[in-house]
C-alpha cells in the first residue's frame, strides 16, 4: 500500500518553476530515492511532501500524521551552537506523543550527549540530524542530502545508519545527488530533472536501461582504429594515449582478440553504474 | 495541535540554558546597566545633589535609574531578542521545528518571555542595589511604575520583533539593532536629559517610542505619575510595530 502519493505536483516561486510535473508513490517500508542535479526540484518536492510548502498544483497524499509521524532531516538545518546533543534530543522527544528512547538513539548514532552542537564534526551533525528525525518514532523519515559534504568514512557510517532505519520499519524518502548512495540504499528511485520525473525504477533497473554498458580502458602501442568496426564495440575514444572503449558484455574479448597481446598495457574494465545510468537518462 | 505544558516547560528550560550560556548576554543585559548605575552614581557628585526641579529628589533617584533600566530593556529588545530569532531562522531551526508537533511560534513566545524576565530581573536588582548603596528610594508609586515599565517593555519588544521580521540575516539584524539602539538611547535622554534639550528636540524626542518611555519612567520615579500622551505614544508605537511584525514575520 502506498504511504506517500504525489500526483502532478507543481510548485513555483515567483516566475521560477521549481517543480513542473512530479508524480510518484512510495510503498510502506521501502527506501525511496529522489535523485537529480542541484536545482532539479528535489528539495521542493520533499518539502511539499513534508507539508513545509504548499503545492501550486497537483496533489500530495501522505498516509500519516505529518507532524507526529513524519520525521524530517532538512538540508542545511542546524541547531544552536551551545545546545548539547542530549538536550537537543530530549527537547525534540518532548514534542512528540510517542517518542523513541533517547538513550537508545544516542547509542545507535554513536554520539556523546554532553557535546555541544558547535563542536560536532560534519558527520556527527548529520547523525544528530538523523536521530532528531527518528526521535518521534515516525512512520516516515524524509532525509534531504544528508551525506553532501561528508568525507567517505562519515558517508559510509551514515549509510549504515540508514540501512538500520529500515529495520525499524520506517519508510524512508531519501533525496540525493550521489548515485553510489542511491544504488546502495534505495529500493526504488525517481530520477528528476528540470522539475519533472524522467524515470522511476529500481537502481538495477535503471542501470540495465542503459543497456548494461561495459567500458574498457587501456594503453596501446598500435593504432586502435580497427576496433571501431567490431560489432561488440559502441565507441572508441583516445585521449592522451589512454584508449576508452565501450560496448556490450563481449567487448573485452573482442579487444584482446583483435589487438596483439604485446600492444596492450594497463587494462581495466568497468561495468556501468548508477552514474552512467543517471547521465544517460539526463542526456549527458 | 495545541502545545502542552510539558513541551513549553522543556523548551523554556532549554532556551534559558542557552541564553545563560552566552556570557555577553549577562554582561550587556544585567552587568553593564547595573555597573554603570553604581559607578556613575558614585563618581559624579551632581547625581547626588537634590534638585528642586525634581521635587528635592536627586538625579540618582530618578534620571539615572530610568536610563539604566532603559539600557537593559533596549539591549534585550533591539539586540538579544531579534538576533536569536533571526539566527534561528537563518540556521533553519524555526523551519525544522515547524515539521514537529510544536510550532515555532512557541520559541518566539519563550524568547519574548525570557528577555522580558531578564530586563525585569535587572530592574529589580538595580533598584535594590541602588537602595542599599545610595539610599535611592523605591518607586513611590509601585503600580504606576510597574505599569509604565511593562508597557515600555512591550512596545520596545514589538519594535525588536519588527527588526527580526525584516532583517534577512543575523548580521543585518545586529547592524540594524545597533542603528536603532543608539538613536533610541539618545531620544530617551541617555546623554542629554529631556529637561536640558532645546524645545524642538525635546518635542521630537518625546514622540519617539524610547523618548516617550524614558520621559514616562523619569516622571513616574520623580512624581509618582506620568503624562497620558507618553503612555498613549508607547501603546501606539507598540501596537503598530506588533501588527506589522506579525504580518511580515517569516518562519522559513
Amino acid at each position: 500500500m502506498a504511504i506517500i502519493t504525489v500526483q502532478n505536483l507543481r510548485k513555483q516561486y515567483g516566475d521560477k518553476i521549481a517543480v513542473k510535473d512530479v508524480s510518484f508513490s512510495v510503498e510502506e517500508g521501502e527506501i525511496y530515492g529522489i535523485v537529480g542535479r542541484n536545482g532539479a526540484g528535489k528539495t521542493t518536492t520533499v518539502e511539499c511532501v513534508a507539508g513545509l510548502r504548499k503545492p501550486d498544483g497537483g496533489a500530495v497524499h501522505v498516509a500519516a500524521d505529518l507532524k507526529q509521524q513524519v520525521g524530517v532531516q532538512l538540508q542545511e538545518s542546524t541547531m544552536p551552537d551551545k545546545l548539547r546533543v542530549g538536550e537537543a534530543l530530549d527537547l525534540y522527544a518532548s514534542f512528540y506523543a510517542n517518542p523513541a528512547s533517547v538513550t537508545e538513539l544516542l547509542d545507535e548514532v554513536g554520539l556523546d550527549p554532553k557535546v555541544g552542537f558547535a563542536k560536532l564534526s560534519g558527520g556527527q551533525r548529520q547523525r544528530l540530524s538523523i536521530a532528531l528525525a527518528l526521535v518521534g518514532n515516525p512512520k516516515i523519515a524524509i532525509l534531504d542530502e544528508l551525506t553532501t559534504g561528508l568525507d567517505p568514512q562519515a558517508r559510509r557510517e551514515t549509510w549504515e545508519l540508514i540501512s538500520r532505519i529500515r529495520e525499524r520499519g520506517v519508510t524512508v524518502l531519501l533525496v540525493s545527488h550521489f548515485m553510489e548512495e542511491v544504488e546502495r540504499l534505495c529500493d526504488r528511485v525517481a530520477v528528476i530533472a528540470d522539475g519533472s520525473v524522467l524515470a522511476v525504477d529500481t537502481p538495477a533497473g535503471l542501470i540495465s536501461r542503459t543497456g548494461g554498458v561495459h567500458r574498457v580502458t587501456f594503453r596501446s602501442t598500435v593504432p586502435v582504429e580497427s576496433l571501431k568496426s567490431l560489432p561488440e564495440v559502441h565507441s572508441v575514444t583516445v585521449e592522451a594515449g589512454q584508449v576508452t572503449v565501450t560496448g556490450d558484455q563481449n567487448v573485452l574479448r573482442a579487444i584482446v582478440t583483435t589487438l596483439p597481446d604485446s600492444a596492450i598495457s594497463g587494462l581495466k574494465t568497468e561495468t556501468s553504474t548508477m552514474d552512467d545510468a543517471f547521465l544517460a537518462l539526463t542526456g549527458e | 495541535m495545541a502545545v502542552t505544558a510539558p513541551q513549553v516547560r522543556r523548551l523554556t528550560s532549554v532556551e534559558t540554558k542557552l541564553y545563560l550560556r552566552e556570557p555577553a548576554v549577562i554582561f550587556f543585559a544585567v552587568g553593564l546597566p547595573i555597573a554603570l548605575m553604581l559607578i556613575l552614581g558614585g563618581s559624579i557628585p551632581d547625581f547626588r545633589e537634590p534638585d528642586p526641579a525634581l521635587g528635592g529628589l536627586r538625579p540618582i533617584d530618578t534620571h539615572l535609574p530610568a536610563m539604566m533600566i532603559l539600557l537593559s530593556v533596549l539591549t534585550c529588545a533591539f539586540s538579544l531578542l531579534p538576533t536569536v530569532l533571526v539566527t534561528y531562522r537563518e540556521r533553519g531551526i524555526l523551519k525544522r521545528m515547524s515539521t514537529t508537533p510544536v510550532s515555532p511560534v512557541t520559541v518566539l513566545g519563550v524568547q519574548l518571555v525570557l528577555n522580558l524576565a531578564m530586563a525585569l530581573f535587572t530592574t529589580v536588582l538595580m533598584l535594590v542595589l541602588a537602595n542599599l548603596v545610595y539610599d535611592v528610594p523605591f518607586p513611590q508609586a509601585p503600580l504606576a511604575f510597574t505599569g509604565i515599565l511593562l508597557l515600555g517593555m512591550v512596545s520596545s519588544f514589538a519594535i525588536g520583533l519588527l527588526l527580526a521580521a525584516f532583517a534577512p540575516t543575523s548580521r543585518i539584524v545586529q547592524g540594524l539593532g545597533m542603528a536603532v539602539f543608539f538613536p533610541s538611547l539618545f531620544f530617551a535622554g541617555m546623554w542629554v536629559p529631556h529637561a536640558l534639550m532645546p524645545d524642538a528636540l525635546r518635542v521630537v524626542s518625546e514622540f519617539t517610542p524610547s523618548g516617550a518611555f524614558g520621559a514616562a519612567l523619569v516622571d513616574v520615579l520623580a512624581t509618582g505619575s506620568a503624562e497620558w500622551t507618553h503612555v498613549a505614544l508607547m501603546a501606539g508605537w507598540g501596537a503598530v510595530a506588533a501588527v506589522v511584525a506579525v504580518r511580515f514575520f517569516r518562519w522559513l
